[in-house]
């Protein structure tokens, strides 16, 4: 039986008879139309037009399949979760939002609901934040597939109405030395696209005028065959400004680059497994980035913002137009007509539902009232963009789309957005073959020392830093690379306001080797990161970002690891007092070399009163004192000492959450009473490693004894108390005038006076038995940190 | 002239980005600043009305083809004559960093016998390659005769930072050394790339961060009105944006890059 039949009409567009259809043919439509729906999902859409006594075209069918992808629609977060302990409907509910609704704070504007996360900023200005992945184009096409993952997130702030002011990045690559044989077939060299994806985020902010302030890169094995891309957008917008009260009769305008054949699938490709044929099939998912088109889009719809003259925007992202239309209809509780012949084209020849799902890059929808559509229509004009009315909304719930006046598709909203919930099975096994190895203590520690410096997840990223513009703007005040070395700021605080010294503190967390072990405490090691980089500048009142990356949840292990960091980001994001305001989840981060290891990134957005008061890491004054904040334990567990030594170990850093708390007030209470000369957290390869950031940054030394450092009893070893990563640390630089004044603000929180900076430019450290174990000049440690990664390359 | 009735033209094209931080500075040193898009000074409004023109950075209709080449065909042949009086009647013209690229595609500098209708020198890309965005040393050679660095400087080595890919000032092979003498001859080298100590970069990565000749970051015309530079003024105009600030117990108010706007305001004041 065929079938598809072409229908009567001078284009292409094809009938599929569903209706008729049998299991097995229900899959094969799935398959061939390349929508990637189960048969469940197929048994539904069979069912609906079963009563609709019609069969679908292939524009309704390719609709569908965009709407309930996972990369769409979120359908494992948002499905039925079987595990051991029962049942858990909704892991999104369940978990990350549940914490923002009962914390409930007063200054969260939107959370999870519009295209980026809204919090207050001042009593006129909100603040936008949004993170994004671009995992699967950028192991196709690196430059691209980077490019675009930052015009997507810069268009998802602009899709709140705000004006994107700063861009961040995170990415992971496999090790840069790995050696070519090893490559499956259709894997490319991790070198090759950590040229291509760096060149691709570079393009894209630069061009476009926005700083790219804060970041990190991570390798690891296991991102050979998974590149991870984070790519995040902050924006700032006037709240009067944040217009969302779309109605039926409202214009549906088409506005920036014209519609292609790139970007066809995307969503699909997202939301399963790489392949050695990715590359070939999916090539065409990757999209062309266009930074100046998107730049000027940018202006025009400030403008158009700014004078009130839309009634809701979105961006057109995963899925195109069919899957913006159809959200923007469904939340106003609209239907849509529209028009396909309007669409701009690129080039001629696209069929109906090319044009309807194309992820062809830098095109928004706005809403407009009719008797605004001609001053709109100026101002794209003026900004030399195009903007062309598409159709309008309607009061009836239903999308229809016409190509040449003819009805191709006609789809209920109701339908749409109600896909059948997923049910999938999670299990966690707390894996025992994690042990705790038996390590000689090394005598020479120093060389360990300059070994983790220069090691690829520590050593300087200036080179990468530089061929972002960080500058662009003018408000950077704390930047990532910081004064005449570069040194390692903890967070990028921004002035976003001329009249205002108010400031936006931006951070990040993530520890892919503790994912390894136990993705619950990588969760929580990464929520206390972030929030600790936060605080150590000077941030407070902060709203937390998730991304998560994972491999494929229909693997009950994967399911029940994300589970596990789910449950942690509730405990902590409530313990903390910092709600989830925005998130997005890649899964199916699958390739033939296995599952990516389950990666969390926390994205940290804090505000501070006057950032004249900000404090940077580099060491300021001879004869202050240095202070250790925070209990050391032995927590080397997938610690960076740890993979120098080639184990993983199982001792993995956890978090104590009230103490943590305390911690992070106590830094900000010693900050705001201007007792903080520099600040600076301790994560990646300890203590040892924070000191000598300190101090390679700057122009002084350190006396430092490890005797003084607030510890559990049970370290008892001068290399475990320099390199544990336990969490909610901090180093602080305390004049000693202020020095009483200091530890009075601490109070209960453990801390002490650990060293000295010193005039002379040398780190000593004495350890347990007050032996020197290091004894290194800054220029040394500034070397061996510099070098890193440059002799990788 | 007084200040307050300085009005400055900030324009921009499709990929301009630094109009923003650029009218700021004009405006904090207290003239008349308005972002006007090329479009509306080709239609509606007239150059001629302002008294200073300012090509601020970015990356102006994507920098295709070469950086800054398509804004200043589309410049000279729209406005070429706009232009022309402009400079006669000794306005002054500022281009940064993309800005300068488009005075010197557009020929307006270094305008060795005038307005060229060729570009006389170029700026090239970066040596090392790539884009590079670091804060660099900038010595005052012959400033005095500059419009935009004729005010008594306190100091004569200015801390400012660089973005971009394509910064190496260049002459052509088979003149260089003759144009080279004529720019200094002609006092046209307003700022070179110094080590922090102020000693000449020499050519010296990453003090020369581009490879330019003779560490050349900003020159003027002969008669010092129209003014280009590879660095970013405006990013080092307040204390906040310094990068070092943090060592001392809050930032200054300002840093090195206002003398640039304080001095163009100091010389309309005085002639005009």
């Amino acid at each position: 039986m065929t079938l598809y039949i072409q229908r009567d009409a001078p284009f292409q567009i094809c009938e599929i008879k569903i209706i008729e259809a049998n299991n097995k043919q229900l899959l094969r439509i799935s398959q061939e139309l390349g929508i990637g729906l189960s048969l469940e999902e197929m048994k539904t859409v069979r069912k609906y037009f079963t009563k609709k006594d019609r069969n679908p075209t292939d524009v309704e069918l390719q609709t569908i399949g965009q709407t309930w992808s996972e990369h769409c629609f979120h359908k494992t977060f948002k499905g039925t979760i079987l595990t051991p302990k029962g049942e858990i409907k909704n892991l999104l509910k369940t978990f990350i939002t549940k914490a923002t609704s009962e914390l409930n704070p007063s200054w969260c504007i939107s959370v999870f609901e519009d295209n980026a996360g809204i919090v207050d900023f001042n009593n006129e200005y909100a603040i936008a934040a949004k993170v994004e992945t671009h995992n699967h184009p950028s192991a196709i096409e690196p430059f691209g597939g980077a490019a675009t993952g930052v015009g997507g997130v810069i268009r998802d702030i602009l899709g709140v109405w705000a004006d994107p002011i700063a861009c961040t990045d995170v990415l992971g690559f496999g090790p840069l030395d790995y050696n070519h044989n090893k490559l499956p077939l259709g894997t490319k060299h991790p070198r090759y696209l950590f040229r291509g994806i760096i060149a691709g985020i570079g393009c894209y902010g630069n061009n476009m005028g926005i700083p790219t302030v804060n970041g990190a890169i991570f390798f690891d094995e296991s991102y050979v065959g998974n590149v991870v891309v984070y790519c995040g957008c902050l924006g700032l917008l006037p709240k009067s400004k944040y217009a969302k009260n779309a109605k039926a009769g409202d214009v549906i305008l088409l506005v920036g680059g014209k519609t292609g054949r790139d970007g066809i699938h995307g969503v699909t490709f997202a939301s399963t497994g790489l392949t050695d044929k990715s590359e070939e099939l999916s090539r065409s998912a990757v999209q062309i980035a266009n930074p100046i088109e998107e730049e000027k889009l940018k202006r025009a719809i400030i403008k158009v913002r700014d004078h009130n003259l839309g009634s809701a925007i979105t961006d057109l992202g995963g899925g195109g137009l069919s899957s913006a239309l159809g959200e923007m209809a469904h939340r106003f509780n609209c239907g849509a007509s529209i028009e396909l012949n309007q669409v701009p084209l690129k080039h001629e020849g696209l069929s109906p539902w090319e044009i309807y799902i194309s992820e062809s890059q830098e095109r928004m929808l706005l809403f407009i009232p009719k008797e605004n559509l001609e001053k709109v229509l100026e101002i794209f004009h003026h900004e030399d963009v195009e903007a062309t009315p598409i159709g309008e909304l309607t009061d009836d719930k239903v999308v229809k789309i016409h190509y040449n006046n003819v009805e191709v598709a006609a789809l209920d909203t109701d339908f749409l957005f109600a896909p059948p919930t997923v049910k999938r099975y999670a299990k966690w096994n707390d894996d025992l073959a994690f042990k705790e190895p038996i390590l000689d203590e090394p005598d020479k520690l120093e060389s360990y020392l300059l070994s983790l410096l220069s090691s690829e997840n520590i050593a300087s990223r200036e080179s990468i830093v530089r061929t972002y513009d960080y500058e662009v703007k003018g408000n950077t005040v704390i930047k990532p690379l910081h004064g005449e070395f570069g040194g390692p700021n903890d967070a990028a605080v921004l002035k976003p306001l001329t009249n205002s010294w108010k400031g936006i503190v931006v951070s990040s967390g993530m520890n892919p080797r503790y994912g390894k072990i136990d993705p619950y405490w990588m969760a929580a090691s990464a929520i206390d990161e972030a929030i600790r980089n936060n605080a150590a500048v000077g941030g407070r009142r902060i709203a937390l970002l998730d991304n998560f990356v994972w491999g494929s949840p229909e693997k009950p292990s994967m399911l029940g690891s994300l589970l596990r960091a789910c449950e942690a980001c509730y405990e902590y994001a409530k313990g903390f007092r910092t709600p989830f305001i925005s998130g997005k989840d890649s899964l199916y981060n699958e390739s033939s070399m296995g599952s990516v290891t389950p990666t969390l990134l926390i994205t940290a957005v804090g505000i501070m009163p006057d950032v004249r008061k900000a404090v940077s890491l580099d060491l300021k004054s001879p004869g202050d004192l240095l202070f250790v904040v925070g209990q050391t334990f032995p927590e080397l567990g997938g610690s960076e000492y740890y993979r120098l030594r080639d184990v993983l170990g199982r001792s993995i850093p956890k978090v104590q959450v009230i103490q943590a708390r305390t911690t992070m007030e106590v830094i900000t209470r010693a900050i705001d009473s201007g007792l903080v000369r520099a600040c600076h957290d301790i994560s990646d390869g300890g203590l040892a490693v924070a000191v000598s950031e300190m101090a390679l940054s700057s122009d002084y030394g350190l006396d430092l004894r490890l005797r003084n450092v607030p510890r559990a009893d049970s370290i008892d070893r001068d290399d475990f108390v320099l390199f544990s990563e336990s969490n909610s640390r901090f180093l602080v630089e305390v004049p000693k005038a202020k020095a009483k004044d200091f530890e009075s603000t601490a109070g209960s929180v453990p801390h002490a006076a650990v060293g000295e900076v010193i005039e002379s430019p040398r780190l000593r450290i004495y350890g347990l038995e007050n032996k020197k174990v290091v004894d290194a000049s800054t220029v040394e440690l500034l070397t061996a940190w510099k070098r890193g990664l440059e002799d990788a390359l | 002239m007084r200040r307050e009735e300085i009005n400055v033209a900030v324009i921009r094209v499709g990929g301009t980005n630094c109009d923003l931080e650029t009218k700021r500075a004009f405006e904090d040193s207290n003239m008349k600043a308005e972002i006007v898009h090329f479009n509306q000074l080709c239609r509606e409004k007239d150059l001629l009305d302002y008294d200073i023109l300012v090509i601020p950075g970015g990356f102006s209709h994507g920098d295709y083809v070469r950086a800054g080449a398509i804004w200043a065909k589309r410049l000279m042949a729209r406005l070429g004559k706009k232009i022309r009086q402009f400079v006669d009647e000794d306005r002054p013209i500022l281009g940064i960093c993309n800005g300068f690229q488009v005075l010197v595609e557009a020929g307006l500098l270094p305008q060795f016998e005038g307005i060229s209708s060729f570009p006389e020198a170029a700026l090239g890309t970066n040596i090392p390659t790539g884009y590079n965005c670091r804060w660099v040393y900038l010595k005052l050679e012959d400033h005095s005769h500059c419009a935009f660095t004729r005010k008594t400087a306190s100091k004569r080595v200015l801390k400012i930072p660089v973005a971009h890919a394509e910064g190496r000032f260049i002459l052509a092979r088979e003149k260089k050394r003759k144009q080279l003498e004529k720019l200094m001859e002609n006092h046209q080298i307003v700022l070179r790339y110094c080590h922090s100590n102020g000693e000449t970069a020499n050519d010296e990565y990453p003090s020369n961060p581009n490879g330019s000749l003779y560490d050349i970051a900003g020159i003027s015309n002969p008669t010092g009105t129209t003014f280009g530079l590879m660095p970013h003024p405006e990013r080092a105009y307040f204390g906040w944006q310094l990068p070092d600030w943090t060592r001392n117990d809050g930032p200054p108010t300002f840093g090195d890059g206002r003398f640039i706007f304080e001095s163009v305001a100091e010389y309309l004041t005085k002639k005009f």
